[in-house]
């Protein structure tokens, strides 16, 4: 009996939210809140501060979600989420968004019924071996053993990069980086691989990083992109357009310095189209015409929000390599504003 | 509960369903039983509607996919490419090996811990008191996590054993080697061996798909692989055992009745060592060193870090209880009893085994399976250092890799719940046995 | 008589006992050594108690407090020559581990919460306070929630107002509708009134009497606050689902007796991280269709689940340690089954089963570190997301450490407290 009233009483308290129904746009504004789906921690990617806030590359898309959607880059409920637990948040409702340096599979697509928006890092899993071992390549890696982080792709990969290659090895299946890390520095294990990005994140973290190097091979495809429920393509596409008008912002030159400048108006059609000066496509997308601005304002344009978290000025130091404009020969490529 | 007896031959009523305590428990197991048939109903109902609206229906073909994963520890023969139900049976094996091993060690340490607190040297008991409140205060998995951290940072790496002057080296003539990869043992050989006896074919395996000229199937088809060697000398050793418990009764019976005994321990030894030896000898019995080549040792028994952290984190936190029950049973025997039992002329040694022991054991055995029971359910934790047990291939990896929440951990708790019922039905037949006749 | 005599006319005085008998060095000689024995094994215990605390107190005592990154940890540990810990990220992070990511404004409500509580647990653990007191502990249980969570008063007040109809009813219709019909009302009005009216109603006073502070999601619930919020929660409510497991288990009624033991077998054979599981991933399966419980939530029913089953098994032990001519002489009072477990059992049994019951909370404390593993940030999960920092990244020891002993801290002083009720009650029964 107490039971019924407490569950009762905590869940008009607001603890259990509304209904998932199919249109989430009604829900997310309804809610006033967007329910982001997070790592529980990833270096750069992931990361609560001394504050309690959420920070990394992966939470400010979902803050650019947010602004865009609901006018304010701070309405996000962080969800942290592990390997096993995000597809079924997101299945079941929990959370509006998955932006959790997710791989982009075919079976997660189809199989899972989730819905890719768009690839908001490439990455590729690699190999981070101690300089000392004497080792160039991860095909000299026979009978060795590697750490690796369970619940993810890539210890498919590796099983298949080994089979394929005809050589033995031992796994060492760790829950955490953090483990993984601890593991991999004592000497547990020979080789640490996950997707290169991590390794490098890692390995800035090292009290000696010269000391460890990265193998030349890059033995998976490892497109990381937000994802969304199967089925709302409305919602699907803010999402979808969110992220690319945070590449294009990129490409044309909008940043938050100068937003508020363009915003009053610019000869080039294109920029004026995202900025919602020209045409209505805010409109078209179910919101009002500054939704982009209010994305890019809420962190900057994609390249600002790469160097702010992840790029070369901060520690971890990864190079924009394949995540760099199509016209600085990476793969970021978003479709036109038109 | 009251009993008062109703006037006899009154007619039925509808009211008596509720006012006449004869037919008021019919009532209320009726409506108990309509309300638990409800609630379950309602649950599978949504279930059911929930799944076809994931587009998901229960479904368990996916057992019979490949995995796509590697797993370190295998007691049976498994590759990537086997089955994911293959997967769950070196899972669950893993899981039936660390428990096993874990009760054991937690009994004999937890003993040990028990009876030392008992110690007249202060230190000790305090030592051990320490010990308890330490390990029964903290949660098991913080001691699964620090007990890993230990292992990988106290120990050295096996490059640690490399070189002219190495940092390192192996123990016990060179046939021991601890690293923090986990630790290397000799092996048992038999350059003579009879092989292997496959049990419950499993046409999953790729072993068991017939060769494409026609031959026999490979002989390691099969679930499970059972050593030959290994029976052969289980079976003479046991032989040896009967055969001296035989001589045993041999030399009771003489002693009963002309009060001499024979002296029989050589007679015991031989009849237990000599076949055991011989067969041993046959077979071509001799130990594989582990070796260091290349990035690892090779060779031996590998018992991996993984398992062992597991291992000793768990018989250490539930060696804290069992500690406690011992000392709980040796206490709660009066000490008339040991008195009474000296009065009778009993040297000490026959008084712990003839009138402590069994008194205390029937205090000490109910809570002590019952703490077999936690171990094996917080072998569970196993997740956190990588142990791939059932809840790391079946309801880890293998969920995660093929979106079927429901049918593996639905799967998952059916097992544990058999492991436990076994487990409680055993304890449940000791307790039948041992029970005092009273009142 | 002469005067030679050798008896002895006077008492000699008490001599002195031997130095090395008494004082400190007999109180050595007699515990640490005895025997040839156990000097040995006092030296070998002895040896390693040094050995012990050379290795780790120079580790703990590191001036790195006040340092903001591990780097600065390095280069301060650099000078010092030897290994050290690095503190700095217990002072940056402590707040977080205690309250996870609770408004920081709002602390002084998880406080007062907490502080309540041991007001409202102490009437019924010390039984010599003032029995007025036990008023506060009826209104605690709706008034935890209420600070925890925030939002509108009447929320609380609506749900308690449940429990007074169902009291008014049992009480006021007996005379009218009878015994029985008025216990059966008793507990329907109260569901009748918890589902379909008090929402409503409490939204309309809600309009009209803004009673509220501010709310609070649950997703912000974190770190130490977190363990104890589900503990708390979970023990309180499984306290009378235990009970009523446990007289279900008793009943001579076969099928609710096999229900009873059907459900609490089924929960103690499995693992509580596969009831956890089944919140994360299955809990919202269960429930119709558009459902949507906050993990959080998910979490507290399942572990709540969990800790009535251990409950029943707890309070059935203390039911059977009841001498069996209690039942018989409730029955000679004729009294029914329920005003007999009232008045004569229930007291009783539960007095009895106290420190099982604290003993079940210390289990079900320690267990709530297991929902780091589905992704809740509590002190183990939370330490993950810390170390997810770049400026921490690679710490291990100083973390778990500092959750171990809070740990250790709670469940030692509960456990302590625990053995004194013991001690207490057995005094009580011989």
């Amino acid at each position: 009996m107490k039971k019924t009233v407490l569950v009762g009483a905590l869940a008009v308290a607001g603890l259990s939210a509304g209904v998932a129904g199919a249109a989430t746009l009604d829900d997310v504004k309804a809610r006033g809140k967007l329910n982001c789906g997070a790592n529980t921690g990833l270096v750069g990617f992931a990361a609560p501060n001394a504050n309690g806030e959420w920070e990394g590359f992966d939470v400010a898309f979902c803050r650019a979600v947010a602004a865009a959607v609901l006018g304010d880059p701070t309405a996000v409920e962080f969800i942290p989420t592990t390997g096993k637990t995000r597809f079924t948040a997101l299945a079941s409702g929990e959370v509006d968004l998955l932006a959790r340096n997710t791989t982009w599979t075919f079976t997660r697509d189809i199989d899972l019924k989730f819905e890719f928006v768009g690839v908001n890092y490439y990455d590729g899993q690699g190999f981070m071996v101690p300089k000392e071992l004497g080792v160039s390549s991860a095909k000299e890696l026979d009978g060795a053993t590697v750490c690796i982080q369970t619940g993810t792709t890539t210890e498919l990969n590796l099983a298949d990069f080994f089979r394929a290659n005809n050589i033995s090895y031992e796994p060492v299946p760790v829950e955490t980086d953090n483990e993984a890390q601890q593991q991999y520095l004592a000497g547990a294990c020979d080789a640490y691989t996950t997707d290169a990005s991590g390794l490098a994140a890692v390995r800035a973290t090292f009290e000696a990083p010269g000391d460890h190097i990265l193998l030349p091979e890059i033995i998976s495809k490892e497109p990381l992109g937000p994802l969304v429920r199967h089925g709302d393509n409305d919602w699907g596409d803010i999402v979808r357009w969110t992220l690319n008008a945070l590449i294009s912002a990129e490409e044309l030159g909008i940043t938050s310095a100068n937003i508020d400048e363009l915003s009053s108006g610019t000869d080039n059609p294109e920029i004026n189209r995202i900025l919602g000066t020209e045409g209505s496509l805010g409109e078209m997308l179910g919101l009002d015409a500054e939704w982009a601005k209010r994305a890019i304002k809420a962190g900057g344009n994609y390249g600002e929000l790469f160097e702010k978290n992840v790029g070369e000025t901060t520690p971890i130091g990864l190079a924009r390599g394949l995540n760099a404009q199509w016209t600085n020969g990476g793969l970021l490529y978003s479709p036109p504003f038109r | 509960m009251s009993t008062m007896t109703d006037p006899p031959k009154e007619s039925f009523k509808l009211g008596m369903l509720i006012y006449d305590t004869r037919y008021r428990s019919i009532t209320i197991q009726i409506v108990a039983l309509i309300g638990f048939l409800i609630l379950a109903g309602w649950l599978i109902n949504n279930t059911i509607n929930n799944l076809a609206v994931l587009g998901k229906p229960i479904d368990f073909t996916f057992l019979r996919d490949p995995a796509g994963y590697d797993i370190n520890q295998r007691l049976i023969d498994y590759n990537s490419q086997s089955s994911h139900w293959r997967a769950t049976v070196v899972g669950l094996l893993n899981t039936l090996l660390v428990a096993v091993l874990g009760c054991i060690t937690a009994t004999v340490v937890g003993v040990i811990v028990g009876v030392l607190r008992l110690s007249n040297n202060w230190l000790v008991s305090r030592l051990m008191t320490v010990y308890v409140e330490m390990f029964r205060n903290v949660p098991v998995l913080l001691w699964i996590v620090f007990t890993m951290a230990i292992l990988i940072e106290t120990l050295p790496a096996p490059r640690d054993f490399r070189g002219e002057d190495p940092e390192a080296s192996m123990l016990l003539f060179d046939s021991v080697a601890l690293t923090n990869r986990g630790v290397y043992v000799p092996e048992p050989l038999f350059s003579r061996g009879l092989g292997d006896l496959p049990i419950l074919p499993d046409t999953d395996s790729p072993a068991c798909a017939i060769p494409e000229d026609g031959g026999p199937v490979s002989d390691s088809c099969g679930m499970f692989q059972i050593s030959l060697d290994f029976l052969l000398i289980a079976a003479v050793f046991l032989a040896g055992l009967y055969a001296s418990s035989k001589i045993r009764q041999r030399a009771d019976r003489i002693q009963n009745e002309t009060g001499d005994r024979p002296t029989t321990w050589y007679l015991r030894l031989g009849v237990v060592l000599i076949p055991t030896l011989a067969v041993l000898a046959a077979l071509g019995f001799h130990l594989g060193m582990p070796e260091l080549k290349g990035f690892n040792f090779q060779g031996g028994i590998y018992l991996r870090n993984s398992l062992i952290a597991l291992w000793l984190s768990l018989s250490l936190y539930t060696a804290a209880f069992i500690a406690e029950i011992v000392r709980a049973g040796i206490l709660a025997i009066s000490k008339g009893q040991t008195e009474a039992a000296a009065a009778l002329g009993l040297w000490p040694n026959r008084i712990m085994s003839l009138v402590i022991l069994p008194q205390a054991l029937r205090v000490i055995i109910p809570p002590l399976i019952s703490q077999y029971l936690n171990l094996t359910k917080n072998s569970s934790l196993a997740i956190a250092v990588g142990y791939m047990d059932l809840t790391g291939t079946l309801m880890g990896i293998t969920l995660n890799q093929t979106g079927r929440e429901l049918e593996t951990v639905l799967m998952g708790m059916l097992v544990y719940l058999s492991i436990s019922l076994a487990i409680s039905a055993g304890m449940n037949l000791y307790n039948q046995r041992v029970k005092l006749v009273e009142r | 008589m002469s005067n030679t005599h050798y008896v002895r006319s006077e008492m000699l005085s008490e001599q002195e006992p031997p130095a090395a008998t008494t004082g400190a060095i007999g109180w050595v000689r007699e515990n640490l050594f005895s025997s040839a024995f156990n000097s040995v094994v006092t030296l070998l215990a002895l040896a390693f108690i040094y050995w012990l605390l050379a290795q780790a107190l120079p580790w703990m005592v590191s001036p790195t407090w006040h340092a903001s990154s591990l780097t600065e940890c390095r280069e301060i540990i650099a000078e010092l020559g030897y290994g050290g810990a690095c503190w700095g990220i217990i002072r940056e992070r402590w707040l977080q581990f205690m309250f996870g990511f609770y408004p920081k404004e709002l602390y002084w409500r998880v406080v007062l919460d907490f502080i309540l509580l041991f007001v409202a647990l102490a009437p019924v653990l010390f039984t010599h306070l003032p029995r007025k007191m036990l008023y506060f502990s009826a209104i605690y249980p709706f008034l935890m929630p209420w600070l925890l969570w925030g939002g509108t008063i009447w929320n609380p007040v609506m749900a308690a107002l449940g429990f007074v109809i169902g009291y008014l009813a049992s009480r006021h219709l007996a005379p009218v509708l009878g015994n029985l019909a008025a216990t059966i009302l008793a507990f329907v009005l109260p569901v009748i009134w918890w589902i379909f009216l008090s929402g409503p109603v409490a939204d309309g006073i809600a309009s009209v009497l803004p009673l509220a502070i501010q709310s609070v999601e649950s997703r912000a619930f974190g770190g130490y606050m977190l363990s104890i919020t589900i503990g708390v929660v979970a023990i309180a409510l499984s306290l009378p689902i235990g009970i009523l497991l446990a007289l279900g288990r008793q009943s001579n009624l076969l099928i609710v007796r096999s229900l009873s033991v059907g459900f609490i077998e089924f929960i103690r054979g499995v693992p509580l991280i596969t009831l956890l599981f089944v919140a994360s991933t299955l809990l919202n399966i269960f429930m119709p269709p558009g459902t949507d419980f906050d993990i959080i939530l998910r979490v507290i029913i399942m572990v709540t689940l969990f800790a009535s089953a251990y409950m029943a098994e707890v309070i059935r032990g203390g039911l059977a340690a009841l001498p069996r001519g209690q039942y018989e002489a409730a029955d000679a009072l004729g009294l029914d089954f329920w005003m007999a477990q009232r008045l004569i059992i229930m007291p009783q049994a539960l007095k009895i089963s106290i420190p099982g019951i604290v003993s079940t909370f210390i289990g079900v404390f320690k267990d709530t570190t297991l929902v780091s593993i589905i992704g809740l940030l509590d002190p183990l999960g939370l330490s993950r997301a810390i170390l997810a920092d770049a400026a921490w990244n690679g710490l291990v020891w100083e973390i778990y450490g500092f959750i171990a002993v809070m740990f250790f801290i709670f469940c030692f002083s509960m456990s302590r407290y625990s053995m004194y009720l013991e001690r207490k009650l057995q005094t009580g029964h011989r």
